[in-house]
């Protein structure tokens, strides 16, 4: 009776582990999902900056379960991608979000608030600095890949 | 002296207890190169640094980050959920939002803790660190979502921090 125990648990333990596993993909999946049908970059940002933490933790924790529960070893390693994944996750996301602003990229027009940071300046534009070889003009063209 | 050598004693541990733990094997060499990094990055970075932020509520900052932990879960839940239903379009917008906070550490907490929970990134902070400028992925009410975030997580670091 005994190896019939330890087998049920087994299948316990994998199906648990599956789920998690599956769980974080289809989160990850999600949120690339929406990089492709969201409107505007600020929108697109939201997709990876939180459900991808979720996702990668999640498929992070099965890892974990498996080592614990099947192999018998911990990796501490684990709990640290979690860590640096929580740290980095928000900066990066906020650095996009301000070199967006800074280029002053359109969100959609049923965006509620317009910061002061998306309006045209009012300051004339400083002009192209010339390019060294070409000063009357701008840069030269790509000639036209023939078909 | 010993500030010389250790300007942050609690950073430097915690940098070598990293790399340790990065390495797989507790050994002598993981052990040299983790004290060698926990002297000598704090050294490198002093220049960086704000003023040590000093807890004043401990058990305050537990519960804190407990909190941000359960809601960085349902949040994802809830991007997922906005994300995955092409037939209903979020109702994106431009928040200000008016800081109480006054230090860099406080504020940069803050900031991260609004990038990580619901549907809100924080985009930019004004230069005079009075405003913080969020995009909000979908939001009906933006008052009340200024006040949850005070109540939430504005009001409980200016207790922890200031």
């Amino acid at each position: 009776m005994e190896w019939l125990d330890r087998q049920w648990v087994d299948t316990v333990l994998e199906a648990l582990t599956a789920f998690f596993l599956v769980a974080g993909s289809l989160i990850t999946f999600i949120s690339s999902f929406g990089m492709v049908h969201l409107r505007d970059f600020y929108l697109r940002m939201h997709g990876p900056a939180k459900a991808t933490t979720l996702g990668v933790g999640l498929v992070l924790f099965a890892s974990s379960l498996y080592f614990i529960l099947i192999e018998r070893t911990f990796h501490i390693q684990l709990i640290l991608v979690t860590i640096f994944l929580l740290i980095t996750a928000p900066i990066s996301a906020h650095l996009l979000a301000k070199a967006a602003l800074h280029r002053k990229l359109p969100s959609t027009p049923d965006t509620r608030g317009a910061p002061g940071e998306l309006k045209p300046e009012d300051t004339a534009r400083e002009p192209d600095t010339p390019h060294p070889e070409h000063p009357g003009g701008t840069a030269p063209q790509r000639p036209e890949q023939p078909q | 002296m010993i500030n010389r050598i250790l300007p942050r004693p609690i950073l430097s541990l915690i940098l070598a207890v990293v790399w340790i733990m990065l390495s797989d094997a507790i050994s002598w060499g993981s052990v040299i190169l983790g004290t060698l990094l926990g002297i000598v990055i704090p050294l490198l970075t002093r220049r960086l640094w704000d003023t040590r932020p000093e807890v004043k509520k401990p058990l305050l900052l537990l519960r804190y980050t407990i909190r941000v932990l359960v809601d960085i879960l349902i949040a994802n839940l809830q991007v997922a959920w906005l994300i995955a239903r092409p037939w209903k379009r979020p109702r994106p917008a431009f928040v200000e939002y008016r800081l109480k906070l006054r230090r860099d550490f406080s504020i940069t907490l803050l900031a991260s803790t609004i990038s990580l929970t619901p549907g809100t990134i924080s985009a930019n902070l004004r230069l005079d660190k009075r405003t913080l400028l969020i995009h909000v992925l979908d939001v009906t009410d933006i008052d009340a979502l200024i006040e949850d975030i005070y109540q939430r997580y504005e009001r409980p670091l200016l207790e922890i921090y200031e």
